[in-house]
């Protein structure tokens, strides 16, 4: 099963490289990774989605993670259906017969054209990962010359922010 | 006050009460050397890096102090890595200071330089890339806190040759501050209450007891608990020396190569209570037919050791120093608990066990058996000497056969299993004890993998005392080779054609053989008694087992028995 952790951690060089080097040497499987400052100056903020097999091995995940000296806090938002987006930029081609179609699609899923040329669209979406995947999906039929994704990052709902849960 | 980074390191150890440091030099580190140099810092020069670190290990383990090594950038930080790795498994308080190449050199491949850092990631509790001179008081302070605390381990702090020679105004901190570690972890009483509900349940307990006692120097605690149930013991190689191996509740080693009644026990327990253990591989065997009857109890301080290798019913996560007090007050409180009472016919049946397969050996006239040497040092030493082993046969024969009555009297590499730790680690004792024998058990494989750390012995009068298991052969190697692969001896023999006592000479120590049983006791006893550190080339036969042994895959009442 898949599940959302926030890790917040010192702002210190290699602290990702610490964080995804001991996920992946206690052989977990980390699905997505996305790191950026927080509301405070010296922490960052890390949301993780690990592959496990059960609540045991998450609780190893934890447990191990926890151990590193920069993780100050480590959050199991799986559970409090969270807000959860990820970013995308698609690169994809767009000639005079094709880009009317590619536009109404844009339009379907609220996406926004952030840049056009003769040849090519970039489209950017904001949404859940499943939303992005849909976007994709549909594009598939006409040319994706490139995808960027960010990784998903995910926030509580209601007052309480993560550090104080 | 105003002084140099290099200073500002040697000021930092006084200040940490470091006494001395185990190291080699080089060119990142000169101006550090010359700053030790300069302030009379005590130092021992090992003739390897390898050397240092194993012997601040042997230091760390024997005396719970953290241990201190000094190593150039490059080679000299990559030779260390063994023997950082080797202190990570068995949780060792470490402090590893490294040079690396100048700030402005750092990432270009310079000369001599390697991402110290990056390679030991995954063997340290921590490390540090110092690159500023002010951050180096604050680094040193967490690097000690952080070795020494919870559960303790190495610390690499890799500083910047600029940062040696850098000039500014050295103040060092009197508290750390780390917002994501607390060195104290003080438990939950209520899971104490929880365990003792659970042993009064427990009509065949039994208490597994691991390194971690030893760590915590809580020996004297645990034995009261033993005390106060009369429960029976089984250990890990870790644990030896947390009770002696003569007590009567205590029934030996577990796993790999334990003995029948610590792992029948474990076969058939109902309550099984492991305190400071990590349930190895070695101890295991096949884990889902570990302890198949039992409850699984686990005291640790590491809350990541809880459910990693077994899943346990019970968790009590605290530093031992707080949880075993607790734990006795708990248990002599109640009065209502006849706790001998109520396990009698199980005490009985381990002790049956334990009296009918003792360990044995078979005895052949005019051949010195590996198992008689380890029972006559035994015999002849004290119960405070410190015990060094390297790795193979010769460990676990030691394990097994020679009588450990005080807690960090055994140094040995349980948990990298490390070839060539013996030798450096018995200095590293032999410095931090002075005044204890120190006497290492070695094999004719093990004692190349460090042997010129004689000269370091020599040099400096350390009168460690070396035996050597001379059989020849890598003896674990052909121990696997004779059972699993059909015999075939593949680049196992090594031809014996090494003399050892000259080597010992040629190193300025010195050096006697044994080859026939009669000799033995008396040949040892002129060993230990001879000044300064001291060789013993024992001839022991080629082909002995050792057993009991479970093999990979197996379960634990499976073992294959000896005699
Ligand atoms: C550095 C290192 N290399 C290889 C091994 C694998 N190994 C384990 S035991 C052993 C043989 C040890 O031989 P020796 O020191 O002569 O001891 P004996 O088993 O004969 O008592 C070997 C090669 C190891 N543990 N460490």
């Amino acid at each position: 099963m898949k599940y959302t952790l926030a890790v917040l951690v010192e702002n210190r060089p290699g602290v990702l490289t610490h964080i995804s080097g001991l996920i992946s040497r206690r052989a977990f499987n980390i699905e997505s990774i996305a790191a950026g400052h927080s509301e405070e100056a010296d922490t960052t903020r890390i949301t993780i989605d690990v592959e496990v097999d059960d609540e045991i091995e998450l609780e190893q995940v934890v447990n191990q993670l926890s151990k590193l000296i920069d993780v100050i806090k480590i959050i199991n938002l799986t559970h409090v259906d969270p807000i959860q987006r990820e970013l995308v930029l698609i690169k994809v081609r767009a000639n005079p017969v094709t880009r009317a179609d590619i536009i109404n699609i844009v339009d379907i899923f609220r996406a926004k054209i952030v840049d056009v040329n003769r040849e090519t669209m970039v489209i950017e979406l904001t949404g859940e990962q499943t939303k992005i995947d849909a976007l994709c999906e549909v594009l598939h039929d006409y040319e994706i010359i490139e995808i960027a994704r960010t990784g998903k990052i995910a926030l509580s709902r209601g007052p309480i922010a993560a550090k104080d849960m | 006050m105003e002084m140099i980074g290099a200073q500002a390191v040697i000021e930092s150890l006084k200040n940490e009460g470091v006494e001395v440091v185990f190291g080699y030099p080089g060119g990142a580190v000169l101006t550090l050397y010359d700053a030790l140099y300069k302030s009379e810092f005590p130092h021992v020069l090992t003739r390897h890096e390898q050397g240092a670190v194993h012997a601040a290990d042997g230091y760390a383990r024997a005396t719970g102090k953290v241990g201190v090594c000094f190593a150039t950038s490059g080679p000299g930080g990559t030779n260390l890595i063994t023997g950082i790795a080797t202190a990570y498994m068995d949780s060792v308080p470490l402090v590893a200071i490294t040079g690396q190449v100048g700030v402005s050199l750092i990432g270009k491949d310079s000369f001599q330089e390697a991402d110290i850092c990056g390679i030991t990631t995954p063997i340290t509790k921590h490390n540090y890339l110092v690159k500023k001179v002010q951050d180096l008081p604050r680094i040193l302070k967490e690097a000690f806190h952080i070795a020494r605390t919870g559960r303790p381990g190495p610390v690499v702090v890799d500083i910047s040759k600029d940062v040696f020679n850098a000039t500014f105004d050295y103040e060092y901190p009197e508290t750390v501050s780390l917002r994501g570690y607390s060195g104290s972890i003080i438990g939950q009483a209520a899971d104490i209450e929880a365990a003792v509900a659970e042993l009064k349940q427990a009509r065949k307990p039994l208490i597994f007891v691991g390194g971690g006692v030893n760590i915590s120097d809580t020996a004297a605690e645990f034995r009261e608990f033993i005390q106060l149930t009369g429960f029976p013991v089984i250990t890990s190689l870790m644990g030896l020396g947390c009770i002696p191996n003569h007590a009567e509740e205590n029934l030996g080693m577990v796993g790999m190569h334990g003995t029948y009644a610590a792992n029948m026990a474990t076969t058939e327990c109902d309550v099984l209570v492991g305190i400071g253990v990590r349930f190895d591989d070695r101890v295991t065997g096949v884990v889902n037919q570990f302890a198949p009857k039992a409850k699984i109890l686990h005291f640790d301080i590491d809350p990541a050791e809880i459910n990693k290798n077994v899943r346990v019913d019970l968790r009590v996560v605290g530093d031992l120093k707080w949880a075993l007090p607790l734990l006795c007050q708990t248990i002599a409180a109640d009065k209502t608990m006849d706790w001998k009472g109520q396990t009698a016919p199980w005490r009985e049946q381990v002790y049956t066990w334990k009296k009918d397969q003792p360990l044995v050996y078979r005895q052949t006239p005019d051949v010195i058996m590996p198992q008689q040497v380890i029972e006559t040092v035994s015999r002849l030493a004290g119960d405070d000497d410190i015990i060094v082993t390297d790795v193979g046969q010769h460990q676990m024969w030691t394990a097994q056969f020679y009588n450990f009555r005080s807690p960090r009297t055994l140094m040995t590499s349980g948990g990298l299993g490390t070839m060539g730790y013996g030798l450096p680690a018995a200095i590293g004792a032999q410095v931090g004890h002075p005044d204890k024998a120190v006497v290492l058990i070695s094999g004719d494989g093990s004692i190349m993998m460090n042997c010129q750390e004689f000269a370091t012995a020599a040099n400096n009068g350390f009168p460690v005392k070396t035996i050597v298991m001379n059989n020849q052969v890598l003896g674990m190697v052909t121990q696997w080779q004779r059972m699993f692969y059909g015999e075939r001896y593949s680049q196992s023999t090594l031809k014996g054609q090494t003399d050892f006592v000259k080597l010992a000479e040629a190193m300025g120590a010195t050096g006697f053989r044994i080859t026939k049983p009669d000799e033995l006791e008396a040949v040892l006893r002129q060993a230990l008694a001879t000044e300064g550190p001291v060789l013993v080339d024992v001839q022991l036969p080629e082909v002995e087992d050792v057993l009991p042994m479970v093999p990979v895959g197996g379960r634990l009442d499976q073992m294959i028995l000896g005699g």
